[in-house]
């Protein structure tokens, strides 16, 4: 590992025609570090999640990532077939909606396996065995790797996800809102897959989440969004425990306590 | 006021040479040649209405009208056969629209179009095959949109390719598909070959002969030039295998060639014959036979 941070985005801004979607954006992302955006919606905190993980075009602005072979390069200039390689060696995106990031018609092994046959596997057992072993990680029953994802329940999709994403051992990983939609004892074990990931293979993770929960069981540091800024960013516990801007401060008293 | 028309007024129906207006065939031989240039590669085209309804050769009509010559000899087939529906149809209607010569044998053919097979018989030099193609695209089924696949072609991105094969052997312990299988050509586009079976496929590769395929409702033309690398994708464990038969054709005895499967009766009666109807009729010409001749049959009437 060096010091030099694997993601860098430098006075990002997007609009969408006169509106704005997010604009002023600075942040620097370490490797294995996990940084939560939080804000109510419409805050442009999925616009920003777009523009890091090259997604939407900046309006200005720029962001750099340091690549496999050490070479810290502008997203912007990578060309097509660079920015897709990236996205499915080196990335991973699990979206809030399991049927986005899934193949709802192909079976689970077909899942998992998509990643390492567009990398270039050709082998079916390796290819098989390799998605079995991702499944078990993920505590998806090796019995239902030939089961299409329909059949699965919101947790096992989003866990699904998780294992076609990883399988290609990223190092970065965008989460848009992972745990939404599932009820509270799914949740609690999803987060707890997710933080025992990111332990094993050292993710650095962008994960954007409107739960505070969430984001204080995940991230080492959080960046409050309003109105398409950045408004208050720190360490976790800091900007949950002591927030210093009203708006912060209405968030985390919104909060119910159960 | 113009005077009535009345039908003894009208001119007689004359067509352009081959149907199409001569504009519209330099139109297409242009996405021909382009088609040449870059093997395998989808080239757009401006399809035409055609007299006969989409799913009937509306493609490999433009693409044989647009080749054809004066003294071109076509063949046409439909699943290997001269004499179906599809073929006659389109044979009758280009010697109505260009007069030229047709056969039925493959050897005398300079054009052969085709739907479902390659002749049994080798291509040779200077013979040209054209493919009635309904869908075009290898992708179609795993990625519906357009932008997308042609994105995905451009950057030889074919993994999703090998997930439909993967999905194949997952669900059916082998590459369960048969016909339509996708091939790589000259190691870079990704290409389906129409639904010919994939018992055919292996002819493809190296032809002498030059192979067209046009799609007449998805409006697009592509190409295999002569000598070809064309390759099936396939699984190191589970390599690339075409269909065998385990008997040989019922009228001429041929084996290694395609057999259609023809029911004879509702007690299980089958009998399985050579689906390229040419290469049947020379071999019993020939004085080949197989269990189920027309002699054997007359004697087991007695």
């Amino acid at each position: 590992m060096t010091d030099a941070p694997l993601l860098t985005a430098r006075g990002l801004a997007k609009y969408y025609g006169h509106r704005l979607g997010c604009r002023d954006v600075d942040l620097t992302l370490h490797e294995g570090e996990v940084l939560a955006i939080v804000g109510e919606s419409g805050s442009g905190k999925s616009t920003l999640l777009g523009l890091l993980s090259t997604e939407l075009a900046p309006s200005a602005g720029s962001v750099t990532y340091r690549m496999r072979d050490g070479a810290t390069r502008d997203l912007a200039s990578l060309s097509e077939a660079e920015r897709r390689l990236l996205l499915r060696t080196d990335w991973g995106f699990v979206r809030q909606h399991a049927e986005q990031g899934l193949r709802m018609a192909v079976s689970a092994g077909g899942n998992v396996g998509e990643r390492l046959m567009a990398v270039g596997w050709r082998h079916y057992e390796n290819i098989r065995s390799e998605a079995t072993d991702w499944l078990s990680r993920v505590e998806i029953a090796a019995e239902r790797i030939d089961d299409d994802p329909r059949t699965f329940s919101g947790g096992m999709r989003q866990r699904l996800q998780i294992a076609r994403n990883l399988v290609t051992r990223p190092r970065l990983v965008f989460m848009d809102e992972p745990t939404s939609g599932l009820d509270v004892s799914v949740q609690a074990r999803l987060l707890d897959l997710i933080r025992q990931l990111v332990e094993e293979f050292g993710l650095a993770v962008v994960i954007v989440t409107h739960d505070l929960a969430v984001a204080r069981l995940l991230s080492h540091r959080i960046m409050v969004m309003k109105s398409g800024r950045v408004i208050e960013q720190g360490l976790t516990d800091q900007v949950l425990d002591d927030p210093r801007e009203p708006y912060t401060q209405l968030l985390v008293s919104s909060v119910l306590a159960a | 006021m113009n005077a009535p028309v009345t039908a003894s007024s009208m001119p007689a129906i004359t067509y352009n040479f081959a149907y199409l207006d001569e504009q519209t065939k330099r139109m297409i031989r242009r996405a021909i040649l382009k088609a040449i240039a870059i093997p395998g590669y989808q080239v757009p085209f401006a399809s035409r209405e055609m007299p006969m309804p989409y799913g009937w050769g509306t493609g490999g009509v433009q693409v044989t009208a647009a080749i054809l010559g004066a003294d071109d000899v076509l063949k046409v087939i439909d699943q290997g056969s001269d004499d179906t529906t599809n073929a006659v149809a389109i044979r009758t209607f280009f010697e109505t629209t260009a007069g030229v010569a047709t056969t039925t044998r493959t050897q005398d053919a300079t054009i052969i179009q085709t739907r479902h097979r390659i002749p049994e018989a080798e291509l040779k030099a200077g013979q040209t095959i054209v493919f009635q193609v309904p869908i075009p695209e290898p992708l179609r089924y795993l990625e519906p949109r357009e932008t997308e696949t042609r994105r995905l072609h451009a950057l030889a991105d074919y993994g999703l390719m090998q997930v439909k094969l993967y999905e194949d052997i997952a669900r059916h312990g082998h590459i369960a598909t048969t016909y339509a299988y996708p091939v790589k050509v000259e190691g870079r586009y990704v290409m389906d070959p129409s639904p010919i079976p994939k018992f055919d496929n292996p002819k493809m590769n190296d032809s002498p002969a030059l192979q067209l395929f046009g799609a007449g409702r998805e409006k697009r033309i592509y190409a295999i030039p002569p000598h070809t690398q064309v390759v099936s994708l396939d699984f190191e464990d589970h390599p690339f295998k075409v269909q065998a038969f385990k008997e040989p054709c019922a009228l001429c005895g041929a084996t290694g060639v395609y057999l259609d499967e023809v029911i004879l009766d509702d007690k299980g009666g089958r009998m399985f014959v050579c689906s390229d109807t040419d290469h049947c009729s020379t071999r019993q010409a020939e004085g080949h036979t197989g269990t189920m001749s027309a002699p054997y049959q007359e004697a087991a009437h007695d």
